[in-house]
């Protein structure tokens, strides 16, 4: 017998007895201590019956072959359906009130330029065009490896504020600045590539709840992905070409929403 | 994608079996399992190396959770979700005891996932606390909680209260 087995007979030990997780020589014990006490050995064996009527009872689903819409390749360009769909008709409706008829083309089926931008957008753009063009204070607080660009835009904001990494993307963050915006603030966060070419990332307090579909706008040689999430509205411009930018907005709605759903 | 299917789907059958035991209704379930998978090809460019069994479950239950919030925001109850029957009936029932799922439906969600994760998923303890994002300690005082009441519920074996023994009828 090794030490191990020594050690007096837990909780724990009885849940990983019921469960198969005990190695050989801790298996042993228990069972040694169980046949000692039987009323702790009724238990166990009860809660074995639970554990096999529960798995009998619902093998046959993960026996069933997969329906063919849970195929990935089905599910490569996705609906997006932020509210998800086994949830009320009332939430749905309420999506789309929010999203507008017009905005709900599939994710990269988007509306083509020309598509009337929304304000939002419009400020964005706008706030892109002013500060773009800056050579000498392009951002108000530089992202300098310290933390200080996020703890500065969230004390002013009042709320957390995530800086997406768009490293994989080919952006690295250069810093940010905060915005009015109607009676609030917008904080625009700036990143640039290799070739010197700016992207922004505008944020603000948007309609609360729901999530709609990416929005794309082309306002001459900008372009601008825009969609709302949880009450907060996102823009992201840059005069680069649709599938690059839209592959910046799907990374950053993957880092502000990931961080919710504790998708690390 | 090939190499995302590739390495997800293989957890579809398990993510299906989950769905199903929480919504007990398949088309619902297919649904959150289908609302899971769209998140997940989204999030994974920012995925981290790790447990990727874990990490699909993690988005699932996320899911359901806020899909129970939202409702009950709306005016739907999560008591008013269907129970349905084409699980097939429990053996056991048609034997005079109670349905195994109803006893599991009875538990509080935090129990009710912690004893599927580990009896049903056969997840390690670990993997369930990263499922859940609480310590192990707590995925064991709510395996024990769990346990005790599909016991009581059984009507399977006598529970220790307090240091007493009491039969549980």
């Amino acid at each position: 017998m090794t030490a191990s087995d020594l050690r007096p007979v837990g909780e724990d030990d009885l849940h990983a007895f019921v469960d198969g997780r005990l190695d050989p020589g801790r298996r042993t014990a228990v069972e040694a201590w169980l046949a000692a006490h039987p009323e702790a050995a009724a238990r166990v064996a009860a809660d074995r019956e639970v554990r096999d009527r529960l798995r009998v009872r619902l093998a046959p689903v993960a026996e069933e072959p997969i329906p063919a819409r849970l195929r990935i390749a089905n599910l490569a360009a996705p609906r997006r359906m932020g509210i998800p769909h086994w949830s009320t008709n009332a939430a749905a409706a309420l999506l789309l009130a929010l999203g507008g008829a017009a905005g709900w083309a599939g994710r990269g089926a988007v509306p083509g330029p020309g598509a009337p931008a929304e304000p939002m957008t419009q400020a964005a753009v706008s706030a892109f065009r002013t500060y773009v063009v800056e050579a000498a204070h392009p951002v108000e607080v530089r992202a300098d490896g310290s933390s200080d660009l996020v703890q500065w835009l969230t004390a002013r904001l009042g709320r957390p504020v995530t800086v997406p990494d768009l490293q994989a993307q080919g952006f690295r963050l250069m810093g940010g600045r905060l915005l009015p915006a109607g009676d609030g603030l917008a904080a625009m966060l700036m990143y640039d590539d290799d070739r010197g070419t700016r992207l922004t990332l505008y944020s603000r307090a948007g309609p609360s709840g729901g999530r709609g579909v990416f929005r794309y706008a082309r306002a001459d040689d900008v372009a601008a992905f825009s969609w709302i999430d949880s009450g907060m509205s996102y823009v992201v411009t840059a005069r680069t070409d649709e599938a690059r930018l839209l592959r910046v907005a799907q990374a950053v709605d993957a880092q502000v929403s990931g961080q919710r759903d504790g998708a690390r | 994608m090939d190499d995302l299917a590739v390495l997800i789907e293989p957890q579809i059958p398990a993510l299906r079996r989950y769905a199903t035991a929480l919504l007990r209704q398949r088309e619902a379930a297919d649904d959150l399992v289908q609302d899971t998978l769209e998140r997940a090809i989204r999030a994974w460019p920012q995925r981290r190396e790790g447990d990727l069994r874990a990490w699909l479950f993690a988005i699932l239950r996320n899911r359901y959770l806020e899909g129970v919030r939202r409702r009950r925001g709306i005016e739907v109850g999560v008591e008013a979700l269907d129970t349905i029957a084409d699980l097939g009936a429990d053996p056991e029932a048609a034997l005079g005891a109670r349905d195994v799922l109803d006893g599991i439906a009875a538990l509080p969600e935090e129990q009710r996932s912690v004893l599927l994760l580990v009896a049903v998923e056969d997840m390690s303890y670990a993997e369930v606390a990263a499922v859940l994002a609480v310590p192990v300690g707590t995925v064991m005082s709510r395996l024990s909680r769990a346990r005790g009441r599909m016991r009581a519920f059984l009507d399977l074996a006598p529970t220790i209260v307090t240091g007493h023994l009491r039969r549980v009828k």
